[in-house]
């Protein structure tokens, strides 16, 4: 017995330090490509400990007025569109949420139906038109254009998540409310949001990473600084000839931050949204 | 069950879903209609002189008949069933792994939300980069370990590029699957396994017939959500491979874009979005049925 136990441990540290590497090492090279000399990075045999590790290209990007500033107003796009689509999407998911958990109407299974629906649908589906409509308005390569596309494609996904977190606040205390003389939206405010607020910062946080990282539509319906987001910067760079390494990976690094810190600093409410199943990987 | 609802209630309840849905009508669903008309007709801005006549499904039927759209969704199958298998296996072995008391664990488990976290299209570059013919990591470490002798442009050979976008997609999302998996390993009671080993059930047999047949409902909610996720690849091919090398890695999305957004078919690029579309529908319409039946199961 004591000897399955100790081959158990040891299968057990195998796998593990092997995952850890596997998850680890990429963005690691990342990371070092980021702050290594670009001579090192072209360098046959590849040095893997860059000699004089140095954050120039971070604050070339953060500070300087030079063309790498460029990336700054790239994400100061991002940050824009991101935080608009959060707050639209919990203003008017939330409301919709609310109706869908407390309130009794007819249809409201079909509706919640086709909501869902929507947010089934590829993008693809509807891209070709929403371009040539935007074309026609002049909001090409706005990002009010982006933000009110994200906002629709997230709402659904937001009242999903919502009513089901709004689902598990007893009415009890509601009732008591509406006693007290509150109104349904007295409640939705006073009640149930302080109540599920994990479920709502959920939420939001989804909201915010989805918008952040979304590409495919970012790539169609924006194409210079005015506009543009981080993950379609991103992409040009590494789709240019000569391709400065360096800078590709610091933009990568840059990108990746705020939704890396997000995932571990609210890893709980994260999980949790996850595994509610609603989400898309 | 009262038969009646309250007026104000349902005036109410429709006053707070009327903005959402009248927005996601607007944004979403006229487009989506607007797309299948655009499919009817010949938009195309490369040849504006013959105007938009009124085709019918002709754009269809072209498509369906091209080798291309053919060679294109082959591809497509592949990627798909290859990443989600590699994905499933992996993420269950993960699963299993983190389902053990051990010291780390918890670490470990946050460490899977690392790639998680990774936007794709960082994911993408890190592995064009890794992957790179000239000055990449992967052919620096084979290299230098001597397993290989020279370096080899993995993302510009057709066998291997395939094999690479792979990579980068597994990478991402075989955490993801083996966190959804933990949680359904999670919910079996552990006096299932005490109970079988009592009987004298083996490691192995208790893997089979209590872990593999419980974990099942969990594992299709994850297969259909992947299916669907996998077979619309996009971004990751759009970054490292362009659809290229010789359209080795040309999937049906890859496709679709192309069509409508480079070479300017609008209704050509309509009526395959439209065929993808279908498809993920008839995904969805599948797994959800096969699911029904499971539960009655």
């Amino acid at each position: 017995m004591k000897r399955t136990t100790f081959l158990n441990k040891l299968v057990i540290a195998v796998f593990s330090i092997l995952l850890a590497l596997v998850i680890l090492a990429p963005p690691l090279w990342l990371f070092i490509s980021s702050i290594a000399d670009l001579k090192e990075l072209l360098a046959i045999p590849l040095r893997w400990i860059p000699e004089n590790p140095n954050f120039a290209r971070y604050s070339g990007i953060l500070f300087s007025s030079g063309p790498e500033s460029e990336f700054r107003t790239i994400m100061a796009n991002s940050l824009y569109v991101a935080f608009f689509v959060t707050v639209i999407c919990v203003f008017l998911g939330s409301l919709a949420a609310y109706a869908f958990s407390r309130l009794r109407f007819p249809g409201k299974d079909k509706v919640l139906f086709v909501l869902l629906f929507s947010y089934m649908l590829p993008p693809i589906a509807f891209i070709i038109p929403l371009y040539q409509t935007f074309s026609r308005l002049g909001m090409l390569d706005t990002r009010g254009a982006l933000i009110v596309t994200y906002s629709a494609i997230l709402v659904p996904f937001v009242i999903w998540m919502m009513r089901t977190y709004f689902d598990t606040i007893p009415r009890d205390l509601e009732d008591a409310a509406r006693i007290d003389g509150c109104t349904y939206l007295g409640t939705l405010f006073r009640v149930i949001f302080p109540l599920s607020l994990p479920g709502v910062v959920a939420t939001l946080l989804f909201a915010f990473l989805m918008s952040w990282e979304e590409f495919f539509m970012a790539l169609i319906l924006t194409s210079t600084p005015q506009a543009k987001t981080i993950p379609v910067a991103i992409a040009e760079f590494s789709g240019r000839h000569s391709i400065d390494f360096g800078m590709m990976a610091t933009g990568g690094i840059l990108a990746a931050l705020p939704p890396v810190f997000i995932a571990f600093v609210f890893q709980k409410y994260i999980v949790g949204g996850l595994l509610s199943g609603a989400v898309k990987g | 069950m009262p038969s009646r609802f309250r007026r104000e209630e349902i005036r109410f309840a429709w006053f707070l879903i009327l903005p959402s849905f009248l927005f996601i009508a607007l944004i979403i669903f006229y487009p989506t209609i607007f797309s299948f008309v655009l499919s009817l007709f010949q938009v195309d801005l490369t040849r504006r002189a013959q105007g938009t006549p009124f085709v019918g499904f002709r754009n269809y039927a072209e498509i369906l008949r091209s080798s291309y759209f053919w060679s294109s969704m082959g591809r497509t199958a592949y990627f798909t069933v290859v990443s989600i298998v590699l994905e499933m296996v992996l993420g269950f072995f993960i699963a299993l792994l983190l389902n053990q008391k051990f010291r780390g664990r918890g670490i470990l488990r946050s460490l899977l939300l690392l790639p998680w976290a990774l936007p794709i299209t960082v994911d993408a570059i890190m592995w064009k980069w890794i992957f790179n013919a000239n000055y990449g990591a992967l052919n620096a470490l084979l290299t230098q370990t001597g397993i290989l002798p020279a370096y080899r442009p993995w993302l510009t050979q057709g066998w291997s590029a395939m094999h690479c976008v792979i990579v980068a997609d597994v990478w991402k999302v075989t955490p993801l699957v083996a966190l959804l998996l933990l949680a359904g390993l999670q919910t079996i009671p552990r006096e299932l396994y005490e109970a079988a080993l009592v009987d004298g059930a083996g490691r192995i047999a208790s893997l089979f017939t209590i872990t593999v047949p419980l974990l099942l409902p969990t594992a299709t909610v994850v297969l259909v959500l992947r299916t669907l996720d996998a077979f619309r690849v996009f971004d990751i091919v759009y970054i490292m491979t362009q659809g290229g090398p010789a359209n080795a890695t040309k999937v049906i999305s890859f496709l679709a874009y192309q069509e409508a957004f480079k070479f300017l078919h609008f209704s050509k690029g309509a009526a395959l979005s439209y065929i993808i579309t279908m498809v993920v529908a008839l995904f969805a319409y599948l797994y959800t049925k096969s699911m029904r039946r499971q539960i009655e199961y």
